[in-house]
Formats: structure tokens, C-alpha cells, sequence
């Protein structure tokens, strides 16, 4: 599965500077990346978002992106230039946030902010574009496509407003797709039909994705890969389906402090940090 | 010890009214912990902030310890029951310190020996006294949900209304949490009513469980039939097959129960 | 400046940055020293603090920095340009200008003082109870407000002082009543915004009366807001002031009220140019100090920039 790959990156760090002093996110993280689903999980702090941010050079502007290598198809994404990437971003490399409301332009009708999407990407006639984003919808599962693409982005639901934006990153079919907790501000039921809709994406046009999420059962069912980060470190990389068998101790110590329907506990075995982790592996 | 018969809550008016909560019952007794899971608008949080009157207008009737509650909240109410909120930084007053928050309710019902109080606030859930002059921007998320249940306690109430307590922390702060509130719980002879949208964190800390949806109960059950046995309604089997991950073959599956 | 070398400073600067704080004065300290760091941070801001301490200490040092009191004609010595014995030239009545100024700092001093003491907490009451209370009492306070906003400052001032009689404190109270509107409405705005916080009805849940929440958790939030804007004002109400000096509502003479020395020194702006000048300039050089000092207290004291 991962003999084509799509992304490449070996110690990547990303520094902040602040009025206390630099403040190291993300230090030395290196991973590859396929046509699969790889997951990133990690507690906030861990640069796991930070990570994602990095690779599109999203990052804050009072941050420093470094890395010895991050290549995707071919392009050094650490030289490029601010033309290579804007043509990168939204192409070949999206990216969803955790909250739609704050990514779509509220005073545009959400379909043809899909249009427009698709048109920048591909220069396809205003009538192509709106057909296109038409098909996008139903492909997100919506309802009456028809009716939602002349909503404007405070009459959906949360629910669906993450479609809309799962659709309006989708529709130039790009290459990988980062996405930064999709779906956590969504009901279980509805976070799971969303995330469906990124499994065909992966299944069906050979997309990679990045999940990047808190929740540790989650990336474990879905993703084929999960690579755990702590303190803006790899802590380690299993296969998705092993990740009862995790071997290292904050791993475990997250898995074993969730509740539980199937294994109910008195009390919950709490998380001790190692100070080490952070030093090992250097 | 809480009993609720027939609540209806109502938003809005004439054509644009919104029905949040339809005829809900149930009873919580006394050092019991009981749990409404349900999705968002399924009208969980409703009740609760209709018994703690953050919601004055509601239909049927709520008592607690027999007495029946009116839209106005009475002042002695409060040192019966307290509420612990979703955000740990919202719940907190930014300018306050940490003292001045666990001061306020000792102020407010003129309750003595106020520092020892603190004092002994602050250890109960944890906290070391070197957190007793910090302000709420200094310190973590799962400190500050310490905090808010150190002043939700002080004040010794018998009924605490937990409104997703850890929905807004990393999980393992989360457990840290939810053991605090069994330990205090368990020595303290505490009544919980806890609203979370996470049957795992519902199911480890009450010992029964009301499923809502669309603002209505859909079936009451205890914590050992929503782990092992069968639940009875496909909606309530739907939400325990998402809560335990993600499987290709049972999304499909998936139906908007109206 | 070393720590070593200072180790009271040191200890001084090691209580300001301890993590537990151990009283809430020390707590209280540590807010207004980490504000005063970013403050100093801020160059403009730091020369419009200058310019307000040096109006602060001209006002109370004036005995001590002035030959006379500027108030008794000298007739042989008037208009006289600068010199070294009057460093900023004498008046029409050969009053000494430099004197002038100085003890007009005062009565600057006391009409800013007096409308920020009016003025402040009328908006904030206004504000916070209309924004809190909501419904009929909302409505009926704000469209007060809109009334006051309605007029035009200067004119409704005029009125006042046209029928209470000119002098120093009607026209005090009549910028104040001129000017506390904005206020009350900075003051609501910010309480709509908090008013749904759960710290609120956090307080409200432990049974705290409305007078308690707004004394106590409401107003504290507004208050930065509020001083912030009444800084920013401080030059429009010296203008105010000054134009009705000039018009010879606000301070009557002999007393030095820097728009009334411009008004009496107009007449000589061709030929003795230092009359108008001096008293024009003083009235530039505070009001551009507020307004800078107001700058560099809203970066600090913005509720929003003051977390994390």
C-alpha cells in the first residue's frame, strides 16, 4: 500500500516564537504517507494539528517551519515557493477544519462556493462548475442538493456545513487530504457518515489521507495507520488493528484511561508522564 | 430526591416555537447517579437547565426532595444543588483568582470559617494551596473543571447537575475527572444527574441511564444493559454501535430516527 | 542593574513573577506588573504616560515652579515677548504666560478629574443594568441614552451653561451630561457579551443577587473598556472645555484656563504671537498625551488580549 508514496517528511519541527521565548511544537517528527488512511492522535499540545499545518505552510505567521526532507510527488515543499504552494493547497494537498462555520464565507451561497472551488482549480465554464458541485453534494450524502446549494452557511446545520466543506475540498480531487479533527464537533452518528464519505474518497480514487484526532478508538477503527504524538514527538507508529498491542507506555496509558462500555472499571488508571519520552529517540 | 413528571420545555412563540423537551419523566433517588445521553438537540441539557432554573420557563412539574420548584430559584436552593458546566474556561471568571471564586458562595449564604473552607475545597479535589491565588488563565483545563467542582461543593450540597463535565478536556485529564467525581461522590453521599452525549463516560458513572432523543426520553435503562444485554430500541443500538468505532458495514445502515 | 547587585530589586522582582502567588494582593501585583511590562513595551504609549505625569506633577509642584500666581495685572510688562526672565513673554494685563500655564494645568486637571468622575460610573450603572437587566428596562435607558447622543456636544453644552450661568463647574456638568452616553452604550455592549458566559450563571446558580453579579463579576469586565475610552476622550473633553473658555462659558478670568488665554490672546496673534501660541500649544501637547496614553492602556487592558 505504500509503495506509491505521496508524502514524505523526516524531521520536521516547527518553532514559535514568543514573548517568553522560542517554543519548540513540533520537534523532529518524520513519517510517510501512501494512498491510505494514516491517523494522527495525540492530546492538544502534542503538535498533532501543528503537524498538519506545517505540510500546507499554514502554520501561524510568528512560527518557523524546518525539516530535512518533506516531498510530496517529487516537490520539496521545504524550498517551495509562494506560488508553488498556493497551486499545492486546495489542488493536490486539502485541508478540513474542525469547524466549517469559521471556514466558509458567510455572505456566498454554499454551493457556489463549491463552484468556485472547482472553477479556480480547474478554469471549467461557471455552468460545468455549478453542475459539478451539484453531483459533490449528493456524493456528501445531502439531501435535496438542489436546495442546500442556495443555503447561505448559517441556515445548515453542523453537521451538514462539514459535508459542505468535506465537498468544497473534495471537488478539485486532490491527491491527500489532511483533516484536523473533522468531525469531533459532530454527533457519533453523523461523525461516522462523514468519515464513511472519506473512506470511499481513499477506496475509490487512491486519495491519502492524514485524520488528525483526540480520539484514540476512533483513528484505531478507521485509519490502517495511527502514529502517536506527545509533546511534539512520535512517541510510535502501529497498525491500526494492533493498536491493542501497543507496546509503549503513554500509548497504553491513554488507551487504558478511556472508559469502557465492554470492560467497566471502579476507577479509571490514571496517566503518569515520563519526562523521557520526550528525550528519547533523538 | 429529583423527580421529574411530564417536562416540557418551549423556545420561541406561535409559528416559530421549538418543542426542546416533550413530556420527559424519571426520578433520581437519593446517593444515586443518573444519566441523559443523546445526541445535540436531543433536549438533554434542556432539562438540566430547566431543574437549575437556567431555563425559568417549563412545563410539568420538577421536585426536589419533595418540594416542588418554581420558575424563581430561591436562594437556600443553591445549597442543596450545584451545577458543573461543559467549558472549564468559560465556567470561571477571568479576572477572579481562584480564591475569590471558592469565596463567593461562602459570601453569598454568610458562611463562616471561610479560609478553612478553602483550604480544604482546594485539597479535596486535588489542588495543591499554591493554586489558591493563581488566576484562572494560569492554570490547565483539567485544573480549572477541579475549581468549578471545588465551588460547585463547598457549599455542601446534596445534588450536583453535571453538564458534560469532561467533554472539553484531553482524555487523560478526563479520567482524572471522572474519578474525582466517584471518589467525591462516594464520600460525600452525593446525587449526580449527569447530561453527556458519551455512553462510556455516562455508563462509568451513573448506574442508570435515560437515552433522549428529540425531546423525549426513548427508553430507560441501567448501566449494565446498555454495556452487556441488548438495548431494546434500534436508536439507542445505533448509538452504542457508533460510540465503539467506526465500521464500514454498520454505517450504511445508519437512519435519522425523527 | 544586575540581580546580584540589587537583591531587593531582585526579591522585589522575584515576588512579581512567583507562580502561587500567596495573598490576592500579590496576585493583584503580578496583573498590574505583568500590564505595566507590556505597557513599557510600547514606546508612544510610554511618551503619552509622560506627558500626563508631567501635567500631574506641573499641577501639584506649581507653587514651586512659578514666580507668582498669574492672576495680578503687572501693566508696565505687558506683552512682552520671551525672555529669560519671562521665559514664555507676559500677557495683555502683563501677567507672566509660563506662570499661567503651570496653574492652568490645574484647572485642566480638575475639569478632566471631575467629568471622569461624573461621567465614568453614570455610563457604567446605565450600561451594565440596561445590558444585564435586558427587556422594558433595556429599551427605556437606552432610548435616554439615544437622546443625550442625539445632541450635538458642544451645542447642548452651550445651552447648559447658557442657562445654569458660565463658570468653571457648570461647564464641568454640562460636558459631563453631554458626554456620558457613549458609555452606557460601550458599557451594554460589553455586558451582552458576558451576560450568557457560564461564570454568570455560575453566580446567578449559587444564588448571588443582581446588585452582587453586576458589583462583582459584571463591571470589573467593563471597567477596562470604560477607562479606556474615557483616556481616548480626555483630549475631546479638554477641547470642549477650551472652546467654552473661549467663548467665555467655561472658566471666567482672572483664573488661567488655557481656551480662555487663547480667546483673550486672540486679538494679538499678529504682532505678539507668543499670547495665543503658548496656552494653544499646552492644549495640543496634553490632549495628544491622553490620547496616546489611551492607545497603550487599550493593548493592555483589553480583556482579550490580557488572556493566555
Amino acid at each position: 500500500m505504500t509503495e506509491a508514496r505521496l508524502l514524505e517528511v523526516e524531521d520536521l519541527r516547527v518553532t514559535f516564537r514568543t514573548p517568553h521565548g522560542p517554543v519548540e511544537a513540533v520537534r523532529g517528527v518524520s513519517f510517510s504517507l501512501g494512498r491510505e488512511r494514516l491517523g494522527i492522535v495525540g492530546e492538544s499540545g502534542s503538535g498533532k494539528s501543528q503537524t498538519g499545518r506545517a505540510l500546507l505552510r499554514l502554520s501561524a505567521r510568528n512560527g518557523r517551519v524546518s525539516a530535512k526532507k518533506m516531498v510530496f510527488d517529487g516537490i520539496d515543499l521545504t524550498n517551495a515557493s509562494e506560488r508553488t504552494m498556493r497551486r499545492i493547497r486546495g489542488a493536490r494537498i486539502s485541508m478540513i477544519m474542525q469547524d466549517p462555520r469559521y471556514s466558509l464565507n458567510p455572505v456566498v451561497k454554499v454551493g457556489d462556493q463549491i463552484a468556485e472551488a472547482y472553477r479556480i482549480h480547474t478554469g471549467a465554464s461557471a455552468r460545468k462548475a455549478r453542475d459539478r458541485a451539484m453531483e459533490m453534494l449528493e456524493t456528501v450524502r445531502i439531501r435535496e442538493a438542489g436546495k442546500v446549494y442556495d443555503l447561505y452557511p448559517h441556515q445548515v446545520s453542523g453537521g451538514m456545513g462539514q459535508r459542505v466543506m468535506i465537498a468544497m475540498m473534495l471537488i478539485p480531487e486532490p491527491d491527500v487530504l489532511i483533516a484536523d479533527e473533522p468531525t469531533s464537533a459532530l454527533d457519533v452518528t453523523v461523525q461516522m457518515q462523514v468519515l464513511a464519505l472519506l473512506d470511499d474518497m481513499v477506496r475509490e480514487r487512491g486519495m491519502g489521507l492524514v485524520l488528525i484526532s483526540h480520539d484514540l478508538n476512533l483513528v484505531a477503527s478507521f485509519c490502517d495507520r495511527v502514529m502517536v504524538m506527545y509533546g511534539g514527538r512520535v512517541m510510535e507508529v502501529l497498525e491500526a488493528g494492533r493498536l491493542h498491542e501497543a507496546q509503549h507506555p503513554y500509548t497504553r496509558g491513554l488507551l487504558n484511561c478511556l472508559p469502557s462500555l465492554e470492560h467497566p472499571q471502579h476507577m479509571l488508571p490514571v496517566l503518569t508522564r515520563d519526562a523521557g519520552w520526550l528525550e528519547e529517540a533523538r | 430526591m429529583i423527580e421529574v413528571e411530564n417536562l416540557t420545555v418551549e423556545f420561541g412563540r406561535g409559528a416559530a416555537t421549538v418543542r426542546a423537551v416533550r413530556g420527559v419523566s424519571f426520578t433520581v433517588a437519593q446517593g444515586e447517579s443518573y444519566g441523559l445521553v443523546g445526541e445535540s438537540g436531543s433536549g438533554k441539557s434542556t432539562v438540566l437547565r430547566a431543574i437549575a432554573r437556567i431555563n425559568p420557563e417549563f412545563g410539568g412539574t420538577i421536585r426536589v426532595n419533595g418540594t416542588p420548584l418554581t420558575s424563581k430559584r430561591s436562594r437556600d436552593e443553591a445549597r442543596r444543588m450545584q451545577m458543573v458546566f461543559q467549558d472549564p474556561y468559560g465556567a470561571l471568571h477571568p479576572r477572579h483568582t481562584v480564591d475569590a471564586i471558592l469565596r463567593e458562595p461562602l459570601e453569598i449564604h454568610r458562611v463562616g470559617d471561610k479560609d478553612r473552607r478553602i483550604k480544604a475545597a482546594l485539597s479535596d479535589v486535588g489542588l495543591g494551596p499554591e493554586f489558591r491565588f493563581r488566576y484562572p488563565h494560569q492554570i490547565s483545563g483539567g485544573q480549572r473543571q477541579r475549581i468549578a467542582v471545588a465551588r460547585a461543593l463547598i457549599l455542601e450540597p446534596e445534588i450536583l447537575l453535571l453538564d458534560e463535565p469532561t467533554s472539553a478536556l484531553d482524555v487523560s485529564v478526563q479520567a482524572e475527572v471522572l474519578n474525582l467525581l466517584k471518589r467525591l461522590q462516594r464520600e460525600r453521599g452525593l446525587t449526580y444527574l449527569m447530561v453527556s452525549h458519551n455512553l462510556a463516560v455516562v455508563a462509568h458513572i451513573c448506574e442508570r441511564v435515560a437515552v433522549m432523543n428529540r425531546g423525549r426520553v426513548v427508553e430507560e435503562l441501567t448501566a449494565s444493559t446498555l454495556r452487556g444485554g441488548e438495548p431494546a430500541e434500534a436508536y439507542t443500538r445505533q448509538l452504542v454501535s457508533a460510540t465503539e468505532g467506526y465500521d464500514r458495514e454498520a454505517v450504511r445502515g445508519y437512519v435519522t430516527y425523527e | 542593574m544586575s540581580a546580584a547587585a540589587d537583591p531587593q530589586g531582585a526579591g522585589l522582582r522575584a515576588w512579581l513573577r512567583s507562580p502561587s502567588p500567596a495573598s490576592t494582593w500579590q496576585a493583584r501585583a503580578q496583573r498590574a506588573y505583568l500590564g505595566w511590562v507590556a505597557f513599557r513595551a510600547n514606546p508612544i504609549a510610554m511618551a503619552g504616560l509622560l506627558i500626563v505625569v508631567a501635567l500631574v506633577l506641573a499641577a501639584i509642584f506649581a507653587p514651586l515652579l512659578t514666580g507668582s500666581r498669574g492672576l495680578d495685572p503687572d501693566l508696565p510688562n505687558r506683552l512682552l515677548p520671551p525672555s529669560a526672565e519671562h521665559w514664555l513673554g507676559t500677557d495683555q494685563l502683563g501677567r507672566d504666560i509660563y506662570d499661567r500655564l503651570i496653574w492652568g494645568s490645574r484647572v485642566t486637571l480638575y475639569i478632566v478629574g471631575l467629568v471622569s468622575i461624573i461621567v465614568a460610573p453614570i455610563g457604567l450603572a446605565v450600561g451594565t443594568l440596561a445590558g444585564y437587566a435586558g427587556g422594558w428596562v433595556d429599551t427605556v435607558l437606552m432610548r435616554i441614552v439615544d437622546i443625550f447622543l442625539a445632541f450635538p456636544r458642544l451645542i447642548l453644552a452651550l445651552a447648559f451653561v447658557a442657562a445654569l450661568g458660565p463658570g468653571l463647574e457648570n461647564a464641568v456638568l454640562a460636558i459631563a451630561l453631554t458626554t456620558w452616553s457613549p458609555y452606557a452604550r460601550i458599557a451594554r455592549a460589553e455586558v451582552l457579551t458576558i451576560r450568557k458566559a457560564d461564570y454568570i450563571v455560575a453566580a446567578e446558580a449559587q444564588g448571588a443577587s443582581t446588585w452582587r453579579i453586576l458589583r462583582k463579576h459584571v463591571v470589573p469586565l467593563c471597567l477596562a473598556s470604560v477607562i479606556v475610552r474615557l483616556t481616548l476622550d480626555m483630549a475631546g473633553i479638554i477641547l470642549t472645555a477650551a472652546g467654552l473658555g473661549f467663548l467665555g462659558l467655561g472658566a471666567q478670568p482672572p483664573l488661567p484656563e488655557w481656551g480662555a488665554m487663547i480667546s483673550t490672546g486672540r486679538d494679538f496673534l499678529y504682532d505678539q504671537w507668543w499670547v495665543p501660541t503658548a496656552p494653544g500649544a499646552a492644549i495640543f501637547l496634553v490632549s495628544l498625551g491622553f490620547c496616546l496614553l489611551g492607545d497603550g492602556l487599550r493593548d493592555v487592558l483589553d480583556p482579550r488580549s490580557g488572556e493566555a
